[in-house]
């Protein structure tokens, strides 16, 4: 079997409790650090553990957190970013729905680490009733004592806030969601100075993913070595991936580190494979943000190496063979799945969901998700194909945040590796317009 | 549509929820109470009205323009009277893969309206949301805090039933 750190007794019925979670073993590591420990070695614990941000970033979060800056007098927060929104991507949804009790006592320990008096959830707006059960979470962690003032009596306060969002993807992004947190409207701010020195209430603060802040309560019941043994290289620790797509099994599986892709595609542990009689067209790895690879490159790198699910070896190749696991939204596309219509799709959503102050992302976006549309109802001309290339370039590296990027590179690496596909739109405009028509040329794995 | 005139007050209940919802913050932060205080609000008359949130900023003590520029910014937040039930169907490409698309015009045809409509009888209004972090168990569609996953042209038709009855 496979090591879970995460997942381990998600299935077991009623952790959603307090009792249960308690029984299997819960809130065991809040206790040890509380009385066992000084915040610095908790800290210390989280840099050998070597654990990477799981928003997507990949930052080792133990440098994160001695980043943070404490001038006296001054509080400190630590915000944990719930508001998954990429597409693709529903792995924080279902850790915090099924094992909420993880979350908070890994927000309790990391909040301590910190020396935050005040932490915040926050939540993208959608999920109310996910911020129920962690309001309820809260509360029984609250009448238990292992929140609010004095717990477990080492004189340490914490107040924990789930605070919702209102509906916006930027708001995933730290610092748009530190100025919806403040009320605003989410407008990312400019990096630097990082929310480590200027975040909430322009006060130091640490933004960290659910999941990653989740690995905490194992990082100190078994040490940040232990975790740190496990995975692959700079990619340590387990990783929860959110499957979707033309497989059999779409669902969320956590994996080691380094696991081939060819396995975690086709056991029966995980995705089960691709449906049956069809083939692997291409993989988007880690959210729709991440460059998009045609199927001779999902199994095996450009130089023929195993392909394996780890930050390195997923953007090995860089942009011109590799993808990146990012928030681990794998995404697997059959045949039957038309590129240019999926890249369109993708285009509309970052036009839909840029925040409108950079002019490279504002118009950039809109133009793609135009020049795509035309394309894709069969309105295109070559000259638009090489358009795109030249409006995605222009976007990348232009912008105060990545959304930008991210809306760049999905189109550059569909065009990169299905340019026949989008020639083929426009040489074939009648043809490719009919209700389900794909590209019968482009190559996929048996 | 909604019948609560919108010049109505917040219910004591709220009311007391806005007071606890402002203490969670620091002195002087309560504008961090907006986006929960609009939801609340949207919960207790099913839309936005200016009415609505300039007792919103009333309640904050901030300006009724702080309030409007949040509200239009963010997706959730109607500020149009809408039907009973909203439907916000997601229509982001991890869904359409698992066959979004043609759940979605089958539950078009069934309510005879389009995106951005509310059917004549005012009990269903109809928008496309994009990702709502459920691709793999897409397609997927919300109505308040209730997530349908999974759905297929059958399910949508026994889930209209139930809410029609
Ligand atoms: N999970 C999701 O739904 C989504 C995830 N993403 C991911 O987000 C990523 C981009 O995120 P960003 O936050 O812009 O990346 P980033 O590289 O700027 O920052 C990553 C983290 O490290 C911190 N950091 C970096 N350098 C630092 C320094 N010198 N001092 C203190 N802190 C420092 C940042 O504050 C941040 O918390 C993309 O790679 C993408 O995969 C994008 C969209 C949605
Ligand atoms: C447009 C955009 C959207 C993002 N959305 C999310 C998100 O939904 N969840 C998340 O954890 N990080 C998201 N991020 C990354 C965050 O900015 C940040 O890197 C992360 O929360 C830090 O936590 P980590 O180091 O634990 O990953 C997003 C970044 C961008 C540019
Ligand atoms: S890149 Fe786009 S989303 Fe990011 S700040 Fe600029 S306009 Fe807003
Ligand atoms: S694409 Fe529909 S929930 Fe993510």
């Amino acid at each position: 079997m496979a090591i879970k750190i995460l997942t381990e007794h998600s299935h077991i019925p009623g952790i959603e409790t307090f009792d249960v979670y308690r029984k299997n073993g819960g809130y065991t590591a809040l206790e040890k650090a509380i009385k066992t420990m000084s915040p610095e070695e908790v800290v210390e614990e989280a840099k050998k553990s070597g654990v990477r941000g799981r928003g997507g970033a990949g930052f080792p979060m133990g440098m994160k957190w001695g980043f943070l800056a404490k001038p006296e007098g001054v509080p400190r927060y630590l915000v944990c970013n719930a508001d998954e929104s990429e597409p693709g991507t529903f792995k924080d949804h279902y850790l915090m729905k099924t094992i909420p009790h993880l979350l908070i006592e890994g927000m309790i320990i990391s909040s301590y680490a910190l020396g935050a008096n005040k932490s915040f959830i926050y939540v993208r707006g959608e999920l109310m009733y996910v911020i129920q059960i962690l309001e309820k979470a809260i509360a029984e962690a609250t009448a238990n004592g292992l929140l609010g003032n004095n717990i477990l009596g080492s004189g340490y306060d914490l107040e924990l806030v789930v605070q919702p969002g209102g509906g916006a993807y930027i708001c995933g992004e730290e610092t748009a969601l530190l100025e919806s947190l403040e009320g605003k409207r989410g407008n990312p701010r400019n990096k630097p100075p990082f929310p480590a020195v200027k975040g909430l209430y322009q006060s130091p603060t640490v933004v960290n993913n659910v999941e990653s802040i989740a690995n905490m309560a194992w990082i100190i019941n078994h040490g940040g070595e232990a975790y740190a043994s496990v995975g692959i290289g700079r990619s340590t620790g387990t990783k929860l991936i959110s499957a979707s797509g033309h497989i059999k099994k779409p669902g969320v599986y956590e994996i080691e580190l380094g696991l081939s892709v060819e396995e975690f595609m086709n056991s029966d542990e995980y995705c089960g494979g691709i449906r049956d009689g069809h083939h692997l067209k291409a993989l988007v790895a880690g959210g729709s943000s991440v460059p998009i690879i045609p199927a001779h490159l999902v199994y095996k790198t450009a130089n023929g190496e195993d392909r394996l699910m780890s930050y390195e070896s997923l953007s090995d190749g860089g942009f011109a063979t590799g993808t990146m696991l990012g928030s681990g939204g794998f995404i697997v596309f059959d045949e039957t799945a038309c590129i240019v219509r999926n890249t369109w799709n993708f285009s509309r959503f970052y036009h839909h969901e840029s925040c409108g102050q950079c002019s490279p992302c504002r118009e950039g976006t809109g133009w793609m998700e135009k020049v795509l549309h035309r394309l894709e109802h069969g309105h295109g001309s070559m000259h638009d194909i090489d358009l795109l290339v030249d409006v995605a370039k222009k976007i990348e590296g232009n912008t105060i945040c990545p959304l930008g990027d991210a809306a760049a590179w999905p189109v550059a690496s569909a065009i990169r590796h299905f340019r026949e596909e989008f020639e083929w739109h426009v040489s074939h405009p009648k043809e490719a317009t009919l209700p389900g028509a794909v590209y019968k040329g482009a190559a996929v794995l048996a | 549509m909604t019948e609560i005139p919108t010049t109505s007050a917040f219910t004591p209940e709220r009311l007391a929820k806005v007071k606890e919802i402002i203490a969670r913050y620091p002195e002087g932060r309560q504008k961090s109470a907006l986006l929960p205080v609009l939801h609340l609000a949207q919960e207790q008359w099913g839309w936005l009205s200016s009415e609505v949130m300039d007792q919103v900023a009333e309640l904050l003590s901030i300006e009724p323009i702080e309030v409007y520029e949040v509200a239009t910014f963010y997706t959730m937040f109607h500020l149009q009277p809408v039907g009973k039930h909203v439907i916000e169907y997601c229509r982001t490409g991890p869904c359409c893969l698992m066959g979004a698309e043609g759940v979605y015009d089958h539950l078009q045809a069934r309510l005879g309206i389009k995106t951005g409509q509310t059917t004549p009888d005012g009990l269903f209004t109809l928008k496309e949301v994009e990702c709502l972090a459920a691709c793999g168990w897409g397609p997927v569609f919300q109505i308040r805090e209730k997530y349908y996953m999974n759905l297929t042209n059958e399910k949508v038709d026994s889930i209209l039933d139930e809410l029609s009855k």
